[in-house]
């Protein structure tokens, strides 16, 4: 499996892209935002940390469909499906490597660009916490999205409305412990509701993308 | 331990296509499938590979003993000829890559990325790592698809080298390829597309 992650960060940095696009997207969300809400601090401040999870979500969502459809189309997840690897843990390194190249550079970014929305001074730190424990159970539902879909004409459609609501819980909570810190309060609650749904993902979303994909396979 | 499929009738996305089938294959031997485009073939393989489910009967001694090669190789064009097989010998558990590139006469192209590849380059790479899987059954769907004459004796040799070394295969192709084998006309065990038991089972 080691093997599998290894592959799979190589062509992420040779292919060009992998890093790349979900971080752009994110960059770009983020510059776009002022210009189109207006200069206002006070309001730039009150909407940043809402803006920056949004962006972070929706940066991890652009890359979700290549996650598996590249492997299916040269016939590689055949391959994969026939070899000793249980799928599972082909799907969760699957996962791990998205989130290497998507979910941890935006999570690196984003105090950088918090910045540009005037985020207020003390909630950075968990600004950055929020992210990552959030962006794993992101990078994980993508993976079961992408099991669902696989193999589907123009499935990119379908995956992004299929994971939307699985994507909501993280989402709120990870805002919630964002706009907590950024406000002063004690954001503990909410942290600790997403850093459970991230362990509960986690332990579940492997099985459930491993049976579906079994299923696509057929 | 041989393999051995008993009474297996087989179905794409739930509409059977062959039924009735039963062959054993033992160690040091092959079999050779034969049929009309779109008679099954491929169905058949993919279940005997594990990949799908038999409508009905079973296959026996296939567990963790199959490499499967199908229509498309799984090579990654941005990384090099050793890596993919490097790739694929990590995920088997093996190690040595050097003999499978000498089989198939890739030592020259190691560092050459497969995307540069010519198809009948990428064909070999890919049954490359048939031999890089120490796998004892290989399952090959068409595996001289744009092979020239002298790459066809390179895999019939491979073929030959991995039977005399207990090795079994279980192939559809077209062409002759002087191995000693049974072959196995899959045309009779068509089934009639109307006859569909487990009609629910399209929408899974």
């Amino acid at each position: 499996m080691r093997a599998l992650l290894i592959r799979d960060l190589r062509l992420a940095l040779r292919a060009g892209g992998g890093f790349g696009l979900g971080l752009a997207f994110f960059l770009i969300v983020v510059v776009l935002v002022p210009f189109s809400v207006g200069p206002q601090a006070a309001l730039l401040t009150r909407i940043a940390p809402g803006v920056l999870w949004l962006g972070a979500l929706l940066a991890c969502l652009l890359s979700l469909d290549r996650m598996l459809a590249v492997d299916w189309e040269d016939g590689a997840l055949d391959l994969l499906a026939t070899s000793p690897l249980p799928l599972e843990g082909v799907l969760a390194v699957k996962a791990v490597a998205h989130w290497i190249t998507t979910g941890l550079p935006l999570v690196v970014a984003a105090p950088a660009l918090g910045v540009l929305l005037n985020l207020a001074p003390g909630g950075y730190g968990v600004l950055v916490l929020s992210l990552a424990l959030g962006t794993p159970a992101l990078s994980m539902i993508g993976a079961f999205g992408a099991a669902l879909t696989v193999g589907i004409k123009r499935g990119g459609l379908l995956l992004s409305l299929l994971v939307l609501p699985l994507y909501v819980p993280t989402l709120i909570f990870g805002a919630e412990a964002a706009r907590r810190g950024a406000e002063g309060l004690d954001p503990s609650t909410p942290l600790l509701f997403l850093a459970g749904i991230t362990a509960g993902v986690l332990a579940c979303m492997p099985f459930a993308a491993g049976a579906v994909l079994r299923v696509n396979l057929r | 331990m041989e393999l051995r499929v008993s009474d297996l009738a087989v179905g794409r996305g739930g509409v059977p296509v062959l039924a009735g089938l039963s062959f054993a294959l033992s160690a040091g031997t092959a079999l050779v499938l034969r049929g009309p485009n779109g008679s099954g073939k491929t169905t058949l393989l993919r279940t005997v590979a594990g990949l799908q489910e038999p409508m009905a009967g079973t296959v026996a001694g296939a567990e963790d003993r199959i490499a499967y090669a199908a229509h498309a190789d799984g090579l990654k064009a941005a990384l090099s000829v050793a890596e993919n097989l490097q790739f694929w010998a990590a995920v088997f558990g093996q190690s040595d890559i050097a003999t499978a590139l000498a089989a198939f006469d890739l030592a020259g192209l190691v560092d050459r990325p497969a995307g540069q590849l010519s198809a009948g380059q990428k064909r070999r790479l890919g049954l490359a790592r048939l031999m890089v899987t120490q796998r004892p059954v290989w399952v090959l769907d068409e595996p001289t698809v744009s092979l020239d004459a002298a790459s066809v004796a390179l895999f019939a040799q491979a073929v030959r080298a991995h039977l005399a070394a207990g090795g079994s295969a279980l192939m559809a192709t077209h062409i002759e390829l002087g191995v000693e084998g049974q072959v196995l006309d899959v045309t009779p065990y068509r089934t009639q597309a109307l006859d569909v038991p487990m009609a629910d089972e399209a929408f899974l």
